[in-house]
């Protein structure tokens, strides 16, 4: 199969060009940042998504299936340019697969979609709707992009379209929301709260992306890994210290004090857990994750 | 675990059939350690305090789903403490009950993740399907506040049920153990509620009870479990059959209550009510 992948520069996309370059699929990436050790049987354009080359890339190349991981998520960059990038991006991106007649296109979303907050369910489904652009305006930009994505479904019927909705990541390239959460030894949490945290570890995330282009995966998916830890075990087992700041003054020492900067709102996310069901993935395409909660946090230990 | 922990509930601790990860946790959050650590004080309160006496057990199945639905009473919680204590402490089938929290608890600070490592989630109907998928013991108790705001003049009479859990039972296709607690009336006779204090905790009720603490009188309770109840359907009935359901579960809890309240000689008994199975056993 011939796969393109945007946004092929990053973290969890460099491993699914490996895996599926070992699988013997044909990769092709378009990134605006380099590759520079770029291996072998990955064909690198290094131009914007929202640019003319990366049509032409699709005019010529042809591609069977697209693999969408060309989103923002590092909060320095500014409100407007991440709407351009996450929901312009991806309409230009889905538009160019309907017109170029590709078959399979996977967008790679992130479960914080959800939304944190104090009476949500724990284990949301995929039918429920992504409420975090509500309280969370640094979300927004990603959850238009998601149900953008899933608008694909009924629009263009033909296009066979995934949309997965993925939990925290760690692994040793230390990318990831999580990872950068944890990227200080000092973690701050909320006094009186101790949200469950889902995550996996960066391997099997990526056999999962992977899995959904191999398995023709249509509709709407929530992927995980293995039952989810509170953030206070997620701490201890990954080696920094947690410490508990009243939350009137959490907004204070975010990026101070040798703590990790985050934007106002995602405060809720350190109070209330997002954990979702992976139950439909699961059973559309049979994934089994390789390492536990345990192997996966104290594997990221030394990092 | 620690050396403070009541032998028993260590013991019956292990035993509980749930799954729990490296760290002694489960999937919802649950932590093993906290459950022992929690109910060592209330296995204490059980013997010596409130000196509760349990009867028909049996009825609690060792493992799988079931709803256990109860009365409310006695104002700040103790009721659902020992019936809670009541199941973990069958040493025949130790069961963890898990309930469904206040809203107004799983806002707050501390108490939320507190009840989450009991094993207690927001009362959300999708968090009491999830739980019962994964053979959980759900307690309910349908009067909610209401039930556990109850003066004293209105003592063991049942006030309006909500019919979530029947449509619960349905969908889930659980089993229903109709359950009365004795007793709870008596150790916290609520006299008076402070309506303004209420309002400025963001709380139900204040109760206001003769020792003017929140600590129940050394009065003596019972539990009465009854025989479980299988009803048909699958939760989408109209209604006035799902009310039809839940008159027939409050009528058997009903009986089991004024079976109870004659069963004991006087209502401010401060002796334990002797078992007469396990007095025979001995």
């Amino acid at each position: 199969m011939k796969i393109l992948i945007t946004g092929i520069s990053g973290t969890l996309a460099r491993g699914v060009a490996y895996r599926l370059t070992r699988r013997g699929h044909q990769v092709i990436g378009i990134d605006r940042r380099p590759w520079p050790d770029v291996p072998e049987g990955v064909e690198m354009h290094q131009v914007d998504i929202r640019k003319r080359p990366a049509e032409d890339v699709f005019r010529v190349s042809r591609p069977d299936a697209l693999i969408h991981m060309a989103t923002v998520t590092h909060f320095t960059t500014d409100t407007e340019e991440r709407y351009r990038i996450n929901l312009g991006g991806t309409r230009k991106l889905f538009e160019y697969c309907h017109e170029y007649g590709v078959k399979q296109a996977v967008f790679v979303g992130r479960h914080t979609v959800y939304g944190a907050t104090p009476d949500s369910p724990l284990y949301h489904t995929e039918d429920e709707p992504p409420l975090a652009g509500a309280s969370f305006k640094e979300l927004a930009d990603l959850v238009a992009a998601d149900l953008y994505a899933g608008s694909a479904l009924w629009r263009w019927p033909e296009l066979n379209t995934a949309v997965l909705r993925l939990c925290y990541f760690l692994g040793p390239s230390r990318g990831g929301t999580l990872a950068g959460f944890l990227s200080k030894s000092r973690v701050p949490l909320v006094l009186g709260f101790d949200p469950l945290y889902q995550l996996m570890h960066e391997w099997d995330a990526e056999e999962a992306i992977t899995l959904a282009v191999e398995k023709q995966l249509r509709g709407v998916f929530n992927v995980a890994g293995p039952p989810p830890v509170p953030l206070s075990t997620v701490c201890e087992a990954t080696g920094r210290r947690a410490v508990a700041i009243p939350g009137p003054l959490y907004p204070t020492v975010l990026g101070r004090f040798g703590f990790p900067y985050l934007p106002d709102d995602a405060i809720a996310h350190v109070k209330f857990p997002i954990v979702i069901d992976n139950k439909a993935f699961v059973e559309a395409t049979g994934f089994e994750p390789r390492y536990s909660a345990k192997q996966t946090m104290e594997g990221f230990r030394w990092n | 675990m620690s050396f403070l922990d009541d032998p028993q509930v260590r013991r019956n601790v292990d035993r509980l059939p749930i799954e729990f990860d490296d760290y002694g946790f489960d999937r919802f959050g649950l932590s093993k350690s906290t459950v022992a650590r929690a109910y060592s004080p209330m296995a204490h309160a059980y013997r010596r305090y409130l000196k509760v006496t349990a009867f028909g057990l049996e009825n609690v199945p060792a493992e799988g789903r079931a709803l256990i639905i109860a009365n409310h009473s006695g104002g700040i919680g103790w009721d659902a403490g020992m019936i809670l204590t009541s199941l973990l402490l069958n040493d025949d089938a130790p069961r963890l009950g898990q309930g469904m929290a206040e809203y107004f608890l799983t806002r707050s600070p501390f108490m939320r993740p507190w009840l989450r490592r009991l094993g207690h989630l927001t009362g959300l109907p999708e968090h009491g399907e999830q739980l019962l998928h994964d053979e959980r013991l759900v307690v309910v108790f349908p009067e909610g506040a209401r039930g556990a705001g109850k003066l004293y003049k209105d003592r063991y009479k049942l006030v309006h049920f909500g019919t979530g859990f029947m449509r619960l039972a349905l969908k889930t296709s659980s089993p229903i153990i109709p359950c009365a607690f004795i007793g709870g009336e008596e150790t916290f006779p609520q006299l008076y509620h402070i309506k303004w204090l209420a309002k400025l905790v963001n709380g139900p009720f204040v109760p206001v009870a003769p020792q003017l603490i929140f600590l129940p009188l050394p009065v003596a309770c019972q539990v009465y479990y009854g025989p479980p109840m299988q009803f048909e359907g699958d939760g989408s009935e109209p209604d006035h059959v799902i009310q039809q359901y839940i008159e027939e579960v409050r009528h058997s809890m009903e009986r089991l209550i004024s079976a109870g309240l004659d069963a004991r000689p006087r209502s401010f008994m401060f002796e334990r009510m002797p078992d007469p199975k396990k007095e025979h056993r001995r």
